[in-house]
Formats: structure tokens, sequence, C-alpha cells
């Protein structure tokens, strides 16, 4: 009897001890693959110290050869020549004029769809809508760029013959197109997010539904907007395609979008394209370029974000 | 000020009304404008391209003729690197995902990883072809190869797969979390059992909507130095003289779909607008496939689940 239960003890003991270690190493894999898990996302924070790092140590040789001021003023672009210029400001004049030319075309057109989409459609239209819209945004750049060159250009050559075959114009007005939907669907979200109450107030006061959208709606909604057109400003500038497509690619200083001039992205697709030896000036370039644009980007997000914050209605 | 008259009032009314109305009609016209681009495009390129959509197309290489041309390398190539792609980005943005929302906690690294995937969105794809460039292609040695194109448009689509894991994990309530921990499920148990099958459904979507935007990137392939003129296939494995290795393709080089589109619309001989167009009604069917599918997925969803 006594026996029998000492017997039975330990082997309750065993099964104790067996549980912990069983615990020991379900606590080891819950660790490991929380690990694995964290590691994996990390790899974004990763990729953002790798593009810093490639972009600025490639540039640091390059300024070692062009001097920053010569890179911000120069007027001429010319890296592959012999007389070799390094004149940012071209490629800047031609990815400000065609991003101008996207926005008098996005910010207009996706600010009346989000009124419409947010204010005035009904459910069924909304339902319709809203996947046009992102069908819009899923094209691939190089089937607008197709648009840009082979249908858009031979149109508006009707109307002005003189415009040329390549044009910041015509590249512009299709990248507007691409945008609408970014800015569209930005920009009702932050609309629709105004509470019910202040259009009921304004209704009650007798104002109409237009009447209501501009000088109550929008104005509550303010900072989204803000923030919808500059990420509009931050894909126009960063578009490449298009632009490498129905712009040309020669370098030109110039404020008419009416000429075919280069950006910053349609340069660096153009040096991609041709066979540059790794480490030459030339392949440093579209680095220094690069970096350039990344900036120009993220001043524009900074920006963006300090707007959002600026004029923030909270209800 | 002198009271309004009734008529007044009326025409007031009516001029409110009035303007309502023609902002409408401008809104649908807005709407009406991108609807209309989309099948300009698509028709367009069904008809220039018609002539030269038949099966030779499929399986001709490209050529110096423009008639003789076909896509087998391009389409070939971008359903190689969207396997790549898809193989890196998708359990890397889901466990990101599933980390963001299971297991991270409140601190600076959480708030520096989430401040950055915002940030990463934002980038220019072609600063992506850039870094590629720069660590692919010479830090790592991959060369011009299906590997680093893949992997280039995998770190691409990232936040997007992650955006959309962390949303369909959200939608889950605390209580099957609860229920799952109550019966003695561990963290991962409880990931692995019942997280992961439910936000299956969103996660799918996001890596559709992901590898849709994938296939019609051309900027940063182009970075990576692809070449724009290949007239042979990537090694199938085991076959060859001699024999190629199992992942051999994965060193090749290749081109894909919008780049064998760009070379053609870049060319000043019309005969390969034909071309061009032909290859970008094959893309667009893809792609508006893709998105067709994501949209789908995404309206079945919202219609079966009801916690």
């Amino acid at each position: 009897m006594n026996h029998a239960m000492s017997a039975n003890n330990i082997s309750d003991l065993h099964q104790v001890s067996d549980r912990f270690s069983r615990k020991f190493t379900r606590n080891i894999k819950e660790r490991l693959i929380e690990f694995v898990l964290f590691a994996a996302a990390t790899v974004s924070v990763l990729t953002t110290v790798g593009i810093v790092y490639v972009l600025v140590s490639e540039s640091i040789q390059f300024f070692q050869h062009v001097s920053i001021v010569d890179f911000l003023t120069d007027t001429q672009w010319t890296p592959l020549f012999d007389d070799a210029h390094f004149g940012i400001m071209v490629l800047i004049s031609g990815t400000l004029v065609s991003s101008g030319v996207a926005l008098l075309v996005a910010i207009p057109m996706g600010t009346v769809i989000a009124i419409y989409l947010s204010e005035f459609a009904n459910q069924h239209v909304r339902e319709i809508a809203k996947p046009v819209l992102e069908l819009l945004g899923g094209i691939p750049t190089i089937v607008f760029g197709y648009f840009a060159l082979l249908i858009v250009t031979p149109l508006l050559q009707k109307i002005f013959p003189e415009l040329p075959g390549f044009s910041l114009l015509s590249a512009g007005l299709v990248m507007g197109i691409m945008i609408v939907p970014y800015v569209a669907s930005l920009s009702e979200d932050a609309m629709r997010a105004v509470p019910m109450s202040m259009r009921e107030g304004s209704y009650a006061m007798g104002a109409t539904k237009l009447y209501t959208a501009l000088h109550v709606v929008v104005p509550a909604a303010i900072s989204g907007l803000a923030a919808s057109y500059i990420l509009g400003i931050s894909r126009a500038v960063g578009e490449t395609m298009i632009l490498a497509v129905a712009a040309g690619m020669q370098p030109n200083l110039t404020w008419n979008p009416m000429e075919p001039a280069a950006t910053i992205t349609s340069y660096i697709v153009q040096v991609a394209l041709g066979d540059l030896p790794h480490g030459s000036i030339g392949y440093q370039t579209i680095f220094a370029a690069g970096l350039t644009l990344l900036l120009i980007t993220l001043a524009f997000n900074i920006a963006g974000q300090w707007l959002r914050r600026r004029f923030r209605e909270a209800y | 000020m002198t009271p309004m008259t009734t008529e007044q009032i009326r025409a007031l009314i009516a001029r409110g009304k009035a303007k309502d109305t023609i902002f409408q009609a401008i809104g649908i016209i807005c709407l009406a404008i991108g609807l209309l681009v989309i099948f300009l495009l698509v028709g367009d390129m069904l008809l220039r391209g018609l002539a030269r959509l038949n099966l030779e197309f499929f399986t001709n290489f490209a050529s110096r003729k423009a008639a003789q041309s076909g896509i087998l390398s391009a389409w070939v190539g971008t359903i190689l690197v969207m396997f790549v792609t898809a193989l890196a980005a998708v359990p890397l943005g889901v466990a990101a995902g599933i980390y963001l929302e299971e297991y991270a906690k409140r601190n600076w690294i959480t708030d520096i990883i989430e401040i950055n995937i915002t940030n990463l969105a934002a980038v220019p794809s072609i600063v992506y072809g850039l870094l590629a460039l720069g660590v692919f292609v010479y830090t790592f040695g991959f060369g011009q190869s299906i590997l680093s194109a893949g992997l280039t448009l995998a770190l691409l689509i990232l936040p997007i797969v992650i955006v959309s894991t962390r949303e369909a994990i959200r939608a889950i309530p605390a209580m099957i979390r609860e229920g799952s921990m109550a019966v003695g499920a561990t963290r991962w148990q409880t990931c692995r059992y019942h997280i992961i099958p439910y936000a299956m459904p969103g996660i799918l979507t996001g890596v559709i909507i992901g590898l849709a935007r994938a296939i019609g990137e051309t900027a940063p392939i182009i970075t990576i130095g692809a070449l724009t003129f290949i007239a042979f296939l990537p090694p199938v494995p085991f076959t060859g003289e001699p024999a190629a290795g199992l992942f051999d393709w994965v060193m090749s080089p290749f081109t894909v779909m919008p780049i064998q589109i760009f070379n053609w619309t870049s060319r000043p001989d019309p005969a390969f607008e034909v071309n061009a167009a032909a290859a970008g009604f094959v893309l667009m069917v893809m792609v508006l496939t893709m998105n067709a599918l994501a949209i789908w997925l995404r309206y079945k969803m919202r219609k079966n689940i009801k916690w």
C-alpha cells in the first residue's frame, strides 16, 4: 500500500517535470517565433537605411568631383559630354513643370470627384465609382506613357499645331489623370470623417448641398485635403515612365510646358538604359539625381504632415 | 434691408438647387473622364494591336522585324520575376504585419518601424531601383538577374502587403484571441490557428493588389540595368548541356512586359507601335484581371464575414 503510493508519487513527479520541460521548449519556440517576426518587421527599416546609405555614399563620391554650388547653380546638364556640366536645376525645372501641369488636372478633378462622392452620390453610385477609380490608379505607368505619346499628343497637336512630338504638356496632363484617383480617394476619406451634425446644422440654416459642401465640409476637412494634394505632388515628382516615354529625354532648362525636357527621373532611366561603367562619374550622377529627388519628396511629405497637424480640426 | 417677397425666395431656392444640379453634373463628368480614359486606352490598344494578337505573338522572341516580333521572353520573365517577388514579399510582409499587430509593444522601436513603413510608401519607385543597383546588383553580386528584379519589386510592395495584413488582422475581434488563449493556446498558436486563417482573404487581397502594382513597374527594373533585347529563355532546371541546376534561372538575364513595351514605344519606326499596343493590351488584361479579382474578393469578404 505504502509502496504503491510512493511509486504513484514518483510518476506524478515525472509527469510534472515532463510538463515543465515541455513548457520550457514551448517558451523557447515562442521566443524564437517572436524574434523571426520582429526580424521581418525590421526589413522595412533596413530598406530605408539601405536607400539613404546607397544614395549618400555614391553622392559623396560625386561631390568630390563636382562642387555643390555648381550642382545647384549651373544652367547646363551635360554630364556625358567632354565639356561636362552638372546643373541639376535643368532637371528640376522639367520635373516641376510637368508636376505643375499634372496638379492643375489632378487637384480640381480629384477634389470635385471627392466632393461629389462624399456629399452628393448615393450608395449605388459610390459602389461603382470607387472600383473604377481604383482600376484607373492601377493602370501601369508605362501604359499611360503609351497613352500620352500616341493618343494625347496627336490630339493636342490638333489644338496647338506647333506642339512638338515630345512635350511636358502631354506627359503632365496624363500624369494628372493618373494621380486623380489618389487625390480623390484620400480627399473623400477626409470629408467623410466630418461629422454629420455639422452638415445637419448647415442644412437647418437653409443652406444648399453645394453651399454646405464648400463652406462647411471642405473647410472642416482642409487638413486631409492638403495631405492628399501633397501625396499627389510627391507622386508626380517621382513619376518616371510617362515622362521617359512622352516628354523626350533631352535636358532643357525651361518653364514652358510646350517644350520637351528631361526630368530627374527620366534622366536616371536614360543613363540606366545606356551602358555606363560602375564607379564612373556618369554612374554617380544618377545617385546624386536620386538623392535630390528623395529630398524633394521628403520635403513635400514633411510639409504635408506639418499642414495636417497645423490645420487639423478636432471634433 | 427690405424683406424678400415669396417670389424672390422661390427664385433664391431655385438658383441654389440649379447650382447643386450643375455641380453634380460636373462631378459625374469628372468621373466619366476617368472611365473614358480606361475605355479609350484598352480600346485603342486592342484596335491598334489586333493585327498582332495571335499565338505567334506569344511564342516569338523580340526581333528586329516588327511583324515577327513576339513577347515570349517578356511574359516568361514577368511571371518568373513575379514568382520571386511573391516568394519574398508575402512571408516578410505577413510576418511584419503579424508582429506589429499581435506582438509589438508600444515603444520607440515600434514607432520607428511604423513611421518607416508610412514613409517608404511615399518613396518614388525609381529610388528603389537605385537601392537595388547599389545593393543587389553590385554589393551582393546578383547582377542584372531575375533575382535582383524580384527582390527589388518585393521591397517596393512590402508596405502594401504589411498595411493590408494589419488591416485584416485588426478587423478580427478580440474575443477570438481571448477564446483561444482561454483554452491554453500560446500567442503563436493563436496566430497560427485563428488570426492567420481568418485574416487570409484580406491578406490575399493586399497581395494581389501589390503584385498588380509590381507587374506594371518599369522604372526600378530599368534602373538595375535589365536588358531590353533578350532572345532566349532562362534555363529550365535539369535540361540543357550541361544540365542547369534547379535555381539557375534565378540568375539569368531577363526582360519583362513593361520594358518590352517601353522598348517598342521608343522606336521611331511606327510598325513597332502596333507591337507596343498589342503588348500593352496583354499587360492591361493581366493587371485589370488581378485588380478585378482583388475587388471581387473584398466584396465577397464584406458580405460573408459577420463576427
